[in-house]
């Protein structure tokens, strides 16, 4: 049985409020990779985190800056651990995170059913989505919201996101893949 | 006791192979910054090469300290196949090696992550990262086989190159409880299933026995991996503890 006190509560909250690293519009809390956090005796206490990517290279810098808040609100000694299980997954960023990824010009990830990536389909030149999961829902241009959008290339500017651009006002812009 | 150490040792020497195999892959891949063909294949490579890189950092942390392992080594003590530590070569090489690592490790991952073994938590994790390199490598095989006859050509002869090496991903690892061969099964199967469709030929030679290739895991490598090591540690071992 896992119970919260009041005061892991406090401090969940205060290390969920840290802003991203790498995208400062989202917090770690609607990113959805804090996990808990432990007190373990009188100013002592231990956070989960969760990398998005094994290989995220912001997870040091959200360690930092998750140490630095609860230090400031008078914690003496904490340390972060990164745990890998259960895995990440996109569909742990929430709504209001889903927003505001929007409201900044990256197309969010869509609510995944089914593990794996998303089937794409290659043209000769440049890429277009075919498939069920596609039609269905697709990646929309977070700058004019038109359904008429194409991938570019799988990977972007870091490994969680896909370079896209938009058929309708030609603006290339970032979209989080679904992991 | 005897059979707890047994048991760690297996561990780590799991650990060890599995995550060599990420490391000296991740090094290839990161070998094309500055040089692949377009940008957005620069950055899909990097990308590859850094979730490698984050999966080779946990495994060889289950094994002992992840720099030393890393970057103070000898080559002989490697254990990664020598399938991931053969030269980039022309694009299509890189593709192909990409396609026969990915799949396996695709399948590997997945068959990991589905028991409550040690590496379940990672391969929970990677197996996701991979499924993304796979289908990288699979797009790009179904483009490159059937596109020009160039393209077609080099494709072929970047499948055939590297087929010998593909054997060695099934020699089952000591400490890893998967049913190897039913993976390479299911790797022969959906690998050919690719070729064909992108109008290339499965090659018909040896993949195991006398004329394949692969004792990466006793420690035998060929003879590019000294090279890509020299240049991998060279900093490390010339300037000790330096940090950013």
């Amino acid at each position: 049985m896992v119970t919260t006190t009041p005061l892991e509560a406090e401090l969940l909250e205060l290390a969920g409020s840290v802003p991203d690293p790498e995208l400062p519009v989202l917090t770690l809390r609607e990113l959805g990779v804090v996990r808990a956090v432990h007190a373990r005796g009188a100013d002592t206490v231990e956070v989960e985190l969760t990398p998005t990517y094994t290989g995220c290279p912001a997870i040091e810098a959200m360690s930092l800056d998750i140490q630095k808040v609860l230090r400031d609100h008078g914690v003496r000694e904490v340390t972060v651990r990164t745990v890998l299980a259960p895995a990440w997954s996109t569909d742990d960023i929430t709504d209001e995170g889903r927003r505001k990824l929007r409201e900044f010009g990256i197309a969010p990830p869509r609510v995944r059913s089914a593990p794996g990536p998303v089937r794409v389909g290659l043209g000769p030149t440049r890429t277009r989505e075919s498939g069920p999961v596609d039609e269905a829902d697709p990646v929309r241009c977070p700058h004019c919201g038109s359904a008429e959008t194409e991938l570019l290339s799988r990977f972007s500017s870091t490994a969680c996101k896909a370079l896209r651009r938009c058929l309708a006002c030609r603006e290339p812009f970032d979209h989080f893949k679904e992991l | 006791m005897t059979t707890t150490s047994a048991k760690d040792t297996a561990l780590t020497a799991a650990a060890l192979a599995l995550g060599d195999d990420a490391l000296v892959l991740s090094h290839r891949l990161g070998e094309w910054a500055g040089h692949a063909p377009v940008l957005e294949e620069e950055v899909a490579l990097a990308n590859i090469a850094l979730d490698l890189l984050g999966q080779a950092r946990v495994l060889l942390s289950m094994a002992g300290d992840e720099d030393e392992l890393a970057f103070l080594r000898e080559e002989r003590a490697f254990r990664n196949l020598q399938l991931v530590e053969q030269p980039n070569g022309d694009f299509a090489h890189t593709i192909a090696r990409q396609l026969f690592f990915s799949a396996h490790q695709y399948l590997l991952y997945g068959e990991l992550a589905s028991g409550d073994g040690p590496f379940a938590p990672l391969a929970g994790k990677a197996v996701k990262e991979t499924a993304y390199h796979r289908d990288h490598a699979e797009q790009w095989t179904l483009r490159l086989g059937d596109g020009t006859d160039e393209s077609h050509t080099r494709m072929q002869r970047a499948v055939d190159a590297l087929w010998r090496y593909t054997g060695e991903m099934f020699q089952p690892v000591e400490g890893v409880d998967v049913d190897w061969t039913g993976l390479e099964t299911a790797w022969l199967e959906w690998t050919g299933e690719v070729l064909r469709r992108a109008t290339l030929t499965v090659p018909e030679g040896p993949r195991t026995g006398a004329w394949a290739a692969g004792a990466g895991r006793q420690g035998l490598h060929t003879e590019p991996f000294g090279r890509m090591l020299a240049e991998m540690q060279h900093l490390h071992r010339s300037h000790p503890g330096a940090t950013w």
